[in-house]
């Protein structure tokens, strides 16, 4: 009875939640807390924000999770990976500052993290 | 007008097994698809990419996967229109009357949606301009070369197609060669004759370029691309080329009465049927409590689908149940026993 009660007063405390702003083309901003370990694209989905399709569920196979990333928190993400680039050829209206949501994992040090969501996936 | 027990829209791997789950029980069936090749998100999106999930296949690519299923319905006789669009699906008493972009229609109690994330269009330019000149100046594809005879192209994108293009039509016009960025996905032979073309003063290159407006009357005059740095350019040109790949788009399933959920179908999940009796849903495009968007899903789906259209097909005879390890009927129909 005791580990049950535990449970159920202290799990959330362990589930590390980062909050992420997303800011659609008609500058709505959303501030959600996404768990670690999610994909800023999975974030969105599972909130309903307007503007990221993700057509593949995140197989980094479409290009219709896109979004831009302030410049001084582009930098600080991981690196993108082989094959990101060649999706973002295809994304509409693709900047220096784009990825793909389905690529950025939250976590603790992405705590604050905005992304801008273009006008159209497509 | 094509008579069917049952039509299936989309050839991905969910509409190729429920063909042969449709088959082995004795219905016939054809297969509508909008792009010009069987295989689905498989073939189109991720033909080299390994797929670790199929039961009993440890390992195999997109194309690997679709060859196999093809190759598991060589038994039957199955009909495949290609390059077709399902536009329309009206009730026709107890049938439903499905017609296609190229004015095929057919007449079936059953229609099978295994239409993934909707069907597959290519990606457009974000110019709103562009519309104005679509499919006279400015093409996603090219169906006759030679309307481009010694005219000025501008070409926008980064892989194969944009490339390949380059260089074929580099041999009698005047060629742009547009991209974001320094570096191309296309093959690396393809690039190198790319840059011997560039270098020999047959293709004009423009990278961390991208296509900002278009002029002309009637008829495409000039173009502007801008640099990351903002820098505009104007090119003089009579023709742009945009290949940016292909995207999913629902398309005309919104308009069939079906009830939606964002772009999925909701289906109940002992026949995968939808609000309208006669049409499921199964694979990526079906929703119900605990779906999984895996190919392993979609092939459960389909089959039970298929035994839900007997029902409608043969109403005066009842379905049984049978294995293939087993049942001469079905080893007749798989052509093992004479």
């Amino acid at each position: 009875m005791f580990y049950i009660l535990a449970l159920f007063f202290f799990t959330p405390i362990f589930i590390s939640m980062a909050k992420i702003t997303y800011i659609t083309h008609e500058n709505e901003k959303h501030t959600i807390e996404v768990q670690n370990g999610l994909t800023v694209m999975e974030g969105a989905v599972q909130n309903d924000i307007p503007g990221i399709d993700a057509d593949c569920g995140g197989g980094m196979a479409c290009a219709t999770c896109h979004v831009y990333v302030k410049e001084d928190w582009f930098n600080k993400l991981l690196k993108k990976e082989d094959g990101e680039d060649d999706m973002l050829d295809m994304a509409f209206e693709p900047k220096a500052n784009s990825r793909l949501s389905c690529q950025i994992i939250v976590s603790d040090e992405i705590d604050g993290l905005e992304v801008n969501i273009p006008s159209k996936q497509a | 007008m094509n008579k069917t027990d049952a039509l299936i829209i989309g050839a991905g791997p969910t509409g190729l097994f429920t063909a042969h789950q449709l088959k082995l029980i004795g219905l016939d069936c054809e297969i509508v698809d909008n792009l010009d090749k069987i295989g689905g998100q498989c073939i189109e999106l991720y033909p080299d990419k390994p797929i670790y999930d199929i039961p009993a296949v440890p390992e195999c690519t997109g194309e690997e996967l679709t060859n196999n299923l093809i190759s598991q319905l060589k038994p039957f006789d199955i009909k495949f229109h290609l390059s077709e669009r399902v536009e329309e699906v009206k009730k026709e008493d107890t049938n439903w009357l499905v017609k296609t972009s190229s004015g095929n229609s057919f007449l079936t109690p059953n229609v099978i949606i295994a239409g993934g994330v909707g069907s597959f269009e290519p990606r457009k330019f974000a110019p709103k301009e562009c519309e104005k000149y679509e499919n006279k100046s400015l093409f996603y594809s090219v169906k006759d070369k030679n309307i481009f005879n010694g005219k000025i192209v501008s070409i926008f994108g980064g892989g194969d197609s944009a490339l390949d293009w380059a260089i074929e039509l580099s041999k009698n016009c005047k060629i742009n060669l547009i991209h974001r960025r320094d570096e191309f996905r296309g093959a690396q032979a393809t690039v190198d004759k790319m840059q011997e073309l560039v270098k020999s003063g047959k293709i004009n290159l423009f990278t961390k370029y991208q296509l900002a407006n278009v002029y002309g009357d009637q008829k495409l005059e000039s173009i502007d691309i801008k640099h990351d740095n903002n820098e505009i350019k104007n090119l003089k040109s009579d023709y742009v080329l945009g290949f940016f790949g292909l995207i999913m788009q629902l398309g005309p399933i919104a308009n069939w009465g079906l009830n939606l959920n964002k772009k999925t179908i909701e289906v109940d999940t002992e026949r995968f049927e939808t609000n309208q009796k006669g049409i499921y849903a199964v694979g990526d495009i079906c929703n119900y409590p605990g779906k999984l968007k895996l190919i392993l899903s979609g092939f459960h789906e389909g089959a039970l689908a298929a035994r839900a259209c007997f029902k409608l097909a043969r109403p005066n005879e009842k379905y049984r149940f049978e294995f293939t390890t087993t049942s001469s009927n079905l080893l007749k129909r798989l052509g093992k026993k004479e």
